[in-house]
């Protein structure tokens, strides 16, 4: 079975996506790319410079990549959609990461906003990947407003901590019709293939690779665990129970 | 409701009989906390703390790397005009002091930012002295108009403005407000600044206040070490940025530590304030506001701000220049010494070898 990832037209057969924003050096965001597997890395456009072409993070992008520029430092929806506008000027293509955030103490995204921008760019012809707090209306407006996916946290960014929010991301999973990308928080690869065998679409990782003694190694480990995740997604893994199959059992006599 | 009525409540604070109540087991478990109160901020500045100077270190290097990334943000400040009304008396451009004054005309302006922006920076701070005839507001936005067109982040360090002036600077153009309270205990205040319209304590104490109503992304604030007691400074200097914080989410709220430095005038710092209590406070506000931005000067020397760079700092100048028009016009006489001349470039190279990004961009005004 071919088993693809589709979102904006594209087919992707890699379920990891990377962030970029925390590495000690851009040089070796190619390597790292290669060694995750990942086919969609997000820059946020507030890096991007295209005048000076040495240090400006888009041109280490592998152009094999999708590059999914993101709206972070936007603290409400008029300002995602400009930067969202000048990303696309700056022609990093149509795909935007919407992240709205106005808590700069836990980093904590504005679902409100982000539903207001998600249905502006992607009237425009977007593909809208809201970044969100797992809310099960709020993700339901999103998918109306014309998301392509959406991207419930697991923790805050840059946390490591881990699927906090591992509940209410399975209800995302359930109920919502786009794929479910976890996105932040993921601190560990266990972490990103316990949330793709509970049947998340994807994850984004950031913080956990970029910040690792050995980010290319890391990457590597990711894209492994994301593999193994999803394979044992969709083998389907035996049902957990809360009791042992017992060798005498109580209702065994109905059968004698 | 000001943050005058936040600083009230510890006017009268007996913080000898606090640091003497402390025991190391208190330090070890603040340590060891994910969320610090201010009390807990304050307990990490006391000599008691010291001791634990190693394991702050390293804790404030983890939060910074976690949230920060290994990078460093890099600017450069750009003196307009040292025309100044003030007499403060810790200052070069104290209006009593005999230098040649100058202000950019708008072609300097450009003649200096090309130079600038040859670097690649697109991080600028400008900075003026205070004089309502030379410097108004209307200059700055002038300024700031020809200034957009080489960088894509401006910050200001000027005298305090009303909220109307703020808002009518970030429409120009302007993302952030540097503007320090210099001291925050107020008989210094008092005693520093003579003469001139500084004199008002908390006219500048709700100027970044101002500024957050008026919608500047970001704010930074901080008390110049070595005109009181650093412990209490380091913490009020805290308890200020907490209290913007949290009143105004949607800012970035930062610090800096500026020590002093050599300058006109000659006035020697009251205390001294070592490498080792900078550290623990740099440190300790890196465990009491895990993302908020610190900010280090030229002001310290190239070997300290080397080690810096791991233990919590997210931004740093760089090709730095404290006269006005100084780029152009090598001769002319600074603010105040600076101990780092090293160029954009050179700190590239450091931050690079220390295993760390400089960030030349970071923010692009919409």
């Amino acid at each position: 079975m071919n088993d693809v990832l589709r979102i904006g037209g594209h087919e992707l057969s890699s379920r990891l996506f990377l962030g970029t924003g925390k590495f000690s050096s851009n040089k070796i965001i190619p390597q790292v790319v290669e060694a995750s597997g990942s086919e969609v890395v997000t820059v946020a456009l507030r890096r991007v410079d295209p005048e000076y072409k040495d240090e400006n993070i888009a041109s280490f992008i592998p152009k094999n990549c999708i590059l999914m520029p993101n709206t972070s430092g936007a603290r409400n929806a008029q300002e995602a959609i400009r930067i969202a506008r000048l990303a696309k000027a700056a022609g990093c293509g149509n795909w935007i990461k919407i992240e709205v955030i106005s808590d700069n103490r836990y980093l904590l995204p504005d679902n409100y906003e982000t539903i207001k921008a998600t249905e502006v760019l992607a009237a425009e012809g977007f593909v809208v990947l809201p970044y969100m707090s797992p809310d099960l209306m709020a993700a339901k407006h999103m998918v109306d407003a014309g998301a392509s996916a959406v991207m419930p946290l697991g923790a805050p960014i840059g946390t490591n901590r881990g699927l906090k929010t591992k509940e209410l991301v399975r209800i995302l999973i359930e109920e919502i019709s786009v794929p479910i990308i976890v996105d932040a928080g993921i601190g560990r690869p266990s972490e990103a293939a316990e949330a793709m065998e509970m049947g998340a679409a994807a994850v984004l990782v950031n913080t956990a690779v970029a910040t690792a003694n050995d980010p290319i190694a890391m990457a590597r480990a990711f894209g492994m665990a994301v593999q193994a995740g999803r394979t044992a997604y969709l083998a389907g893994p035996g049902a957990t129970k809360d009791y042992a199959s017992a060798s005498s059992p109580l209702t065994g006599f109905l059968h004698e | 409701m000001s943050f005058i009525n936040a600083l009230e409540q510890y006017e009268k604070f007996n913080y000898d009989e606090f640091f003497a109540r402390l025991t190391d087991n208190d330090i070890q478990r603040i340590i060891d906390k994910n969320r610090l109160t201010i009390l807990d901020y304050l307990a990490l500045l006391s000599p008691c703390a010291e001791k634990h100077l190693e394991a702050m270190a390293q804790k404030a290097r983890k939060l910074t790397i976690q949230h920060f990334g290994k990078t460093m943000l890099l600017y450069t400040p750009m003196y307009l005009a040292n025309h100044c009304i003030n007499q403060c008396l810790y200052c070069g451009f104290n209006v009593k002091n005999k230098l040649p004054r100058k202000k950019l005309t708008m072609d300097e302006v450009d003649s200096e930012a090309k130079i600038i922006a040859d670097s690649g920076l697109k991080h600028l701070l400008i900075l003026t002295g205070e004089s309502p005839k030379e410097s108004p507001v209307s200059y700055i936005i002038d300024s700031v108009k020809i200034l957009r067109k080489h960088f894509t982040c401006i910050g200001m360090e000027v005298y305090p403005l009303s909220t109307e002036e703020y808002k009518d600077s970030v429409e120009a153009g302007i993302d952030g407000l540097t503007i320090y309270q210099e001291v925050y205990d107020r008989d210094i205040y008092s005693e520093l600044h003579p003469a001139g319209p500084k004199r008002d304590y908390q006219y500048r104490l709700d100027a970044p206040e101002r500024a957050c109503q008026a919608g500047v992304r970001t704010v930074n604030i901080g008390a110049l070490l070595g005109l009181n007691n650093w412990r209490t400074e380091a913490f009020l200097t805290g308890l200020h940025a907490d209290y913007l914080q949290q009143k105004y989410p949607e800012v970035e709220v930062s610090i800096s530590p500026p020590r002093m430095r050599p300058h006109l005038g000659g006035y020697p710092p009251k205390v001294i304030v070592s490498d080792k209590n900078l550290v623990q406070y740099i440190v300790a506000y890196r465990l009491f506001m895990p993302r908020g931005g610190i900010t280090v000067s030229t002001r310290e020397s190239g070997d300290l701000r080397n080690h810096l760079v791991n233990l919590g700092v997210t931004k740093m100048s760089a090709g730095v220049c404290t006269a006005v028009g100084g780029r152009v016009e090598k001769e002319n006489v600074g603010q105040f010494e600076i101990s780092d001349s090293r160029s954009v470039s050179e700190m590239a190279n450091m931050l690079y070898e220390n295993g760390y990004q400089p960030l030349y961009k970071d923010w692009q005004v919409l």
